[in-house]
Parts: structure tokens; sequence; C-alpha cells
């Protein structure tokens, strides 16, 4: 055993000098775009003459208001959460286990709702439940002025996090190994529960802790769909620095949005640890059939039912108004330069959106990808179970955490970060382009990581073991070993942080940028003018983004299903 | 151990290219913003001018003209406060008369009489010793009414603050939040201004038991609850009353393919409150030179002669020309309620709080 050890040591510690080689560029990144800027936004708020005034903490915190705000946060979240795991999960299974025609379209429009910017999806929604709407046509129920309407619009919004963040491993599962146990004499259930669910369980708590993350740092939806009767945290962020001007309440609100998010973080880490299980992965394409039996032609139907009305609906609505005007009469608008309303064609947002999206897209896949490589590391030495607790191992983990913090911080305190952190030499960045993508890469580096760190720390260790043993180098074990086994992760990844990119609307409104707006914030603009063609060209708009994400997704998985053919 | 090291080097190597590209590319627009042909105009997103009338001055000056939209109205302010040490540019226009305090308050601007400033309407200006702001534009928050929802139910619709307390009018009136909403605040001074300091809450106990709603912003008030608005009648508003501005009726016909002979709304002109909006060399300003040309310009008439239909809101030189879909649709009030700013700002955030407890809890 002590022998063991000796021999072992040196590669451990090689082992972890790598992880933490591979960790610069993303802490690097994270310090300077997310914990500067926000520090700074709260020290403005909460230093008075260089003496920090903790004291406001208990100040705001006594405030009923407050506490309202911060339950109200708590529970609309883990409702949402709750209902869209409910809703979700069948659709999940559906898409990794069944194969039906049209399902890679359906796919990439499911996906389409999370990336819209919520100014949009709010119009959308209330055509389906508020007055008017379908509910109300059919069964005389408007629920726009209830709870229901923020939590069916979370559904909505994050309905494809879970088909795609759990229908990507579950596809990936080896069926044969629950085949396997129900041989064995299991039943149904028991080798589900069993078999499948276990390895399952890190994708499932990767996305309901998605889900959570953003449904408890929902801004938009709870904005226009609650008025001003619910308030979440992140909404009062929003009020306090943006219109109310108090920097002080909203230092301390975020000092608690960071504590609750780090906390919620903190526990998934811990879930996420004790589930990890190395994984018997194959193509999705082996594992998807055609649906057999009456059940699983119900359960379809099912799903396709739901997408139907809970995500294909609403997107109907704002094509259909788009289409109001005779013989595309605003979409032709879009192309007038003489509106002065932005001095750019409103058309030439789709061009800004694109390459900001596909800049940041491949600064989220290089941190993002950086990061996941570093984290799925583990020491593999004997009796090394416990060697995460070295401190280089702590400190991953720690960082596993950190990197989520963005998804759920609001995104004015870090916007106006931005603006008084990143405003001198060497980081004048306040006027540079690169904000923009540096921004929205800030919220695409979680996804990368998430979608990317269960599929590599799945993958068998002993394959790598063998590799190096047979005299590979880590490059090219990961290369060779690594790369292959989660092509798919990483498409996935990329279209996700694309799609994000595409419609990330909160820190990018708080950037001003000259001639140059981004769809959603063209969007937004339109909407705040009065005048039917004002209001055609911002659904005309809502529409092409809407298109433009759909293609760009659905490209990707023409591309996956291409390289996953190889193997 | 060596490629240990090497994929280490590499990495540090991608993040110093990363960071390199960020180096660069900053130090590249530094260098336009310190460039003294180039002058940056901050607003808000409503900012909006003919590309032709830039031009001439760009031409005329020979400074480049960058405009900045930073936000709504409140986001403007707040963000040029923030920065006004090392500010985004050198002119600050938007900052509203509900606002301007926080804005003076704070030093946000430095002292310069325009050219021409002499020119505009006495009514409006303001700060006549130290001259930190020019007047820019003038506007009317008022309540707007659905033209055929009225006729169809041959109602009068309403003309004054009282009127739309009468049951007649129960459950018509939508409004945006006063705490997160221009037009709301505004229309919330607009009643102290008309039943004074202590007499408005009473004003909206009555108003909230005719049932007034009270949605966030003026894109749900107006796009989504008001039947009269192109946006409203889309998604089915059923207000037909709804607080906006004096120029909505004119936007309503501006904007429509083929023009209406008629706007779909009205104006109930005995709700109105004024609204105007400044422009100011801000503190610090890189190019101040460049910054006092600009502000110049925006008093000129040529630019005022252009806003109007740009930003629906009506000129503050004496003189200048209102558009024909002005006087027909959005005439301007003829005695709207106003209040001086430094009432506003002694008052603004205290009375708001009562307003949020009397009205939304």
């Amino acid at each position: 055993m002590d022998l063991a050890r000796t021999e072992v040591k040196p590669r451990d510690r090689a082992g972890s000098a790598a992880r933490l080689g591979l960790m610069v560029v993303p802490v690097a990144f994270f310090a300077v775009f997310f914990a500067y800027p926000v520090t700074a936004i709260v020290a403005r708020g909460l230093k008075v003459e260089g003496a920090w005034q903790f004291g406001r903490i208990g100040e705001v915190l006594a405030q009923p208001d407050i506490r309202h705000v911060l339950w109200f946060t708590t529970w609309q979240a883990l409702a949402s959460t709750a209902l869209t795991l409910l809703i979700a999960l069948p659709g999940a299974y559906v898409f990794a286990r069944f194969d039906f025609p049209g399902k890679q379209v359906l796919r990439a429009v499911v996906t389409v709702p999370f990336v819209l910017p919520t100014v949009v999806v709010g119009t959308a929604f209330l055509a389906l439940v508020g007055r008017g709407g379908l509910l109300d046509e059919l069964w005389g129920v408007r629920l726009d002025t209830t709870v229901w309407a923020i939590l069916l619009a979370h559904v909505f919004f994050n309905y494809a996090v879970v088909v795609r963040t759990v229908g990507g491993l579950w596809s990936q599962l080896d069926p044969r190994q629950e085949e396997a146990a129900r041989v064995l004499g299991a039943s149904r259930f028991a080798a589900w529960r069993k078999v499948t669910l276990p390895a399952l369980g890190p994708a499932v708590a990767a996305a309901a802790l998605m889900v959570f993350l953003f449904t408890f740092a929902s801004f938009g939806v709870v904005q226009i769909l609650g008025g001003p009767t619910f308030s979440t945290l992140e909404v009062e962020i929003y009020r306090q620095t943006s219109e109310i001007f108090d920097l002080s309440t909203a230092a301390v609100l975020t000092m608690i949005q960071f504590v609750a998010v780090g906390a919620i973080l903190a526990v998934h880490a811990w879930t996420v640890r004790r589930r990890e299980t190395a994984l018997r992965l194959v193509a999705a394409s082996v594992t998807a059939r055609r649906p057999h039996g009456a059940g699983q032609w119900a359960l379809l139907a099912a799903v396709l039912g739901t997408v139907a009305v809970l995500l294909v609906l609403p997107l109907a609505v704002l094509v259909q108004r788009s289409l109001d005007a005779p013989g595309f009469g605003y979409y032709k608008a879009l192309t007038g330069d003489d509106s002065g309303v932005f001095l750019v064609a409103p058309i030439e947002a789709v061009g800004n959106s694109l390459e900001y999206a596909l800049a940041a897209t491949a600064l989220a896949l290089l941190i993002g990808g950086l990061a996941a490589a570093a984290l799925s590391r583990r020491p593999q030495a004997p009796g090394s179970d416990r060697a995460g607790r070295t401190p280089a191992g702590r400190l991953l983990r720690g960082f596993d955490a950190l990197l989520m913090l963005p998804l759920g911080v609001s995104a004015v305190t870090v916007g106006f970060g931005f603006l008084i952190a990143l405003d001198e030499p060497p980081l004048d960045l306040r006027s540079s382009w690169i904000l923009v993508p540096l921004a929205q890469a800030l919220v695409g580096v979680p996804f990368v990581v998430r979608t990317m760190l269960p599929v590599l720390r799945a993958v068998d260790a002993r394959l790598r073991e063998a590799a190096a043993v047979l005299g590979a180098s880590p490059w090219r074990v990961w290369r060779e070993v690594d790369l292959p086994m989660v092509r798919r992760a990483l498409l996935i990844a990329a279209g996700f942080a694309f799609a994000v990119s595409l419609g990330e609307f909160g820190a990018t409104v708080f950037i001003a940028r000259p001639d140059n707006p981004t769809l959603p914030v063209a969007v937004a603009r339109l909407l705040g003018r009065a005048g039917e063609l004002n209001y055609g060209q911002a659904m005309a708009l809502s529409t092409i983004l809407m298109v433009v994400c759909a293609v760009a997704l659905l490209l990707l998985e023409r591309v996956r299903t291409d390289r996953t053919g190889e193997f | 151990m060596s490629t240990t090291k090497k994929i280490t080097a590499a990495a540090v190597g991608l993040g110093l290219v990363t960071l390199s590209a960020c180096g660069s590319s900053e130090s590249g627009s530094g260098d336009a913003s310190a460039d003294s042909k180039t002058v940056t105009l901050v607003s808000h997103d409503s900012f909006a001018a003919s590309k032709s009338v830039i031009k001439d001055f760009e031409k005329q000056s020979g400074y480049k003209v960058k405009v900045l939209k930073d936000g709504d109205a409140g986001q403007a302010v707040n963000k040029a406060i923030l920065t006004k040490d090392n500010p985004q540019g050198d002119v600050f226009f938007g900052v509203d008369n509900t606002l301007l305090s926080r804005a003076l308050d704070n030093g946000l601007f430095q002292s310069y009489e325009a050219k021409g400033a002499d020119l505009i309407l006495p009514e409006y200006r303001v700060d006549q010793d130290k001259h930190r702001v020019t007047p820019i534009d003038t506007g009317d928050i008022c309540v707007n009414y659905d033209k055929s929802y009225f006729s169809k139910h041959k109602l009068t619709p309403p003309q004054s603050f009282d009127d739309l307390l009468k049951p007649a009018y129960k459950n018509l009136l939508v409004t945006e939040n006063a705490a997160t909403s221009s037009p709301g605040l505004g229309f919330l001074l607009g009643t102290a201004a008309k039943y004074g300091d202590d007499g408005w809450p009473d004003y909206w106990k009555k108003l909230k038991a005719n049932g007034v709603k009270v949605v966030d912003g003026w894109e749900q008030a107006y796009n989504e609850e008001f039947s009269g608005s192109a946006g409203g009648k889309k998604a089915g508003g059923d207000r037909p009353l709804a607080v906006s501005y004096a120029s909505s009726p004119p936007a309503e016909v501006v904007f429509a393919d083929p023009k209406p002979k008629t706007a779909p709304t009205g104006v109930a002109t005995g709700t109105c409150f004024r609204q105007v909006e400044y422009a100011g060399l801000l503190s610090n300003a890189k190019n101040a030179k460049g910054g006092k040309a600009l502000i110049d310009f925006l008093v000129s008439k040529k630019f005022q002669d252009d806003m109007p239909l740009n930003m629906f809101v009506y000129p503050v030189r004496e003189a200048a020309q209102v558009p024909e879909e002005f006087v027909k649709f959005g005439p301007q009030a003829e005695d709207p309620e106003t209040m001086d700013p430094a009432k506003i700002a002694d008052n603004r955030d205290e009375w708001v709080k009562s307003w949020t407890s009397l009205v939304l809890k």
C-alpha cells in the first residue's frame, strides 16, 4: 500500500498541476469580467468614505416588503422547477428514446422559447393565458393576473433545458443495461429505478438546478406577467438600481442573491458528487426507435400535444401578428432606414446579433471547455476516491459552483458593474464591441460547462488509463478518448451558448452601443414606441429572431447526426 | 511532466491572446473617443433624429456624431451619474423635469449657455443663474381614450382628473407603476399638482375604488391593455383609457399604413402633466468644445423642426414648426399641470412610497 502510494504521488501532483493550468484562463475571465465589476457596483452602494456599511444589511432585511420579495422569489422558483420537471421529463424521454418524423425540427423548435427575449414572450404568452386567449375562449379561464401565468411561462422558457440536458444523456445510455436487469428478473419499474435513474441523476440534478436558478433570477416574465404585485429579487434589484437609484439597497439585495445562489450551487455540487458513476455511453442513434404499443404512442401524443399548446402556440401568435399587414408590410418596413429610431435599418440588427453571438459562442466554448476539462479530471490513484479532498480538488470544486454564479446574478448588477469597473486602461472596454460578447459569454459558459461536465465525468477513466499506459500523451488521450465521446455534448453546448447569446437581453441592454443594437434590443426599442408600424416591426423582428435561432439549432442537430454516425 | 507544462503553457498563452485581443480593441476605441473630431451624445432609447439633419451638422461643424442610447429615461440618467467621473460621452440629452434635480445635485453637468438659448420659450427655462441644462423638447403625459369604444357605448370620453372618478368610467383606466415608469410618475405628479400635497392620496383612493388597473410599464399599458392602440387591439386590450402621451394619437396615424383620416384615439386634455427634457454638457467631457457645438445644434431651428416626428415631442423654440399631424390629432394641452423641479425633488421618493402602499398593496 505504501509502495503503491509513493509510486502514484508524482503523477497525482502532475495531474493537479495540469488541472490548475487549465483553470488559469477561466479563472482570469471570471475574475475580470464578473467578480471585479460586481464587487465594484456593490462597493459603490455599500461603501461610504472607504468604510463598508454592513449595518445596511440588517436595515434592508427588516423591511417587510423585502422579506415578502424573498419569500415569493423562493417559492415561485421551487414551484416552477417542479412543474417544469413534471412536464418536461416525459418530453426528455420521448426525444431521447423515440424516433418520429420531424424530431430534429421539433427539438430545435422547443429550444426557441428559451432564447427569445422576455419582452416578446410576455406578449406571446398573454395571447395564450390572457384575455381573449385560447384558455379564455375555450373555458373562460384567464390566468394573466395569477401566479399561474408566471409558472406556466417559466415552463415555456425552461422546457428545453430539461429536454436537452437530460435527454442528451438519456439518449446515450445503453438500453441493454436496463434490458439486462429485466432479463435478470427485475420489474420494468425496478429496472428503470435501479439502472436508468441513478445514471440520469446528475443530468436531472443539473437541469433542475438550472431551471431553479433561472426562475429564481426571473426578471422579464415576472415583470410583464406579474405586474406590480409580484416581484422577485431580481426585479427588485433592477428597480432599486435602475429606477429608484438606491444603490445601497440594491447592493444588499445583490449580496443576498449571491448567498442564496451560492448555497443552491453548493448543494448541487454535493448531490452530483454523490451520484457520479462511470456510464456506458453509446451513440444516440442506436438507442432511439419507433414507438410501439398503445402506451408508447399515447405518451408520444401527449408530449407532442403539450409542446403544441404550451410552446408552439404562443410562438405562432407572434408570427401571425407579424403577418397582419398586407404583403409582408412589417418586414418591408424593417429595411427602411428613414425612421431615425436606430439611425440604421432595423434589419441590420440581425447581422449584429449573429456576429456578437458567434464571438460569444467562441469565447464560451474556449472558457467553458477549458473549465470542464479541468473539472472532469480527478486523480485516479488507488484508494484515492477521497483524493478530491486535496486542496487543489477542493479549489476546483469551489470553482465548479462559482462558474454558475452569473446565471443567478442580476444582469443589471453586471451591466452597471461593467460601466464603472471597465472604464480605465488597461481595461477600458466600455466603448469596445467586445463588451457585448463578453457579457453574453458570461451566461454561455455555465451552459458549456454543465452540458459537458456530466458527460466528461462519465467517461470511464480506465479508457484514459489504458491509453496512457499505451504511451499516449495527456493531450492525445483527451483528443482520442474524451473528445469523440463528448462531441455531441460539445455541439449541444455550442448550440446553447449560441442561442443564449442571440437572445441575451439582460446585460446587453445595459451596455450602450452606438448604431448597432442586437435583435432583442431592437425589439424592445420598437415596442417602446406607439403606433402600428412600430408594433408590427417588433413582431416581425421577433419572428426573424425565432427563425434565426431555429435554423441555427437545426443546423447543429444536422451536424450532430453526421458525426455521431461515425461511431 | 513536460506535456503537462505544455498544456499549461498553451492555456496561459490562450489567455494572453484573449486578453490582448481585448486590449487591442480597447486601445483602438480609446483613441476614437479621445479624438477631438468625434462628439458623443449620451441619451435614452427614445432618441431619434433624421439622418440628413445629423449629416448637416457634421458637415457644418466638422465633428462626427456618435450616439449612445443607454436604456430608458431613468436608466440613462442613473448610468450617467454613476459614470460622471469618467463619462461615456460629452453631452447628455434626455433628463426630464421629474429627474432633473437628481442630475444637478450629483454634479452631472457643467455650465454652458447655448447659442440660441434666448429663443427658447421662457416657460421652459430653468437653472437661469448657472445654465447647467438647456431645455430641448416638451411633451404632455395625458390619459388617452379609445374613440370607437366611447362612440359605441354612446359615452362622452372623460376630460379631467375629476371625470376619471365617475362611475361611468369604472374599470376603464389603465396606468403605469409610478415607481418604475416615467409616464406613471408623471400622472402621479399631475394629480399631486392638481389636488395638492395632502389631497392626492384621497384622489387615488377614489381612483382605486373606481377600478384603476396598474401595470409595470408603458409598453404593457399601451400595447397590451389599452383597447385603442394598434398593439392593444391585436392583444385584445380591454381598457379604453390609458395613461400615455399627448403625442400618442399622432403616432397612431403616422405609423399606420395606409394612414387613417383621423386618429383612433384622443386625449383627455384635462389630465395632462407637462414634461420637459433637457440636455447638458457633461462634467469631465473629453470633447467639451464639440459638446458645446452639439448643444447649440440641439436648440437650432433645424433640429427643433425635425424633432417632433422623430421623437414625438414638441419643440421648445419659438416659431419652430409643429407638424400638421400634431395640430390635428395631438394638440398641446392649454393648461397642463406643472411642478417645479425642486418641489419634485423634495417629494418624489416619499410620494412614490406612499403611492405604492396606497395603490399597489
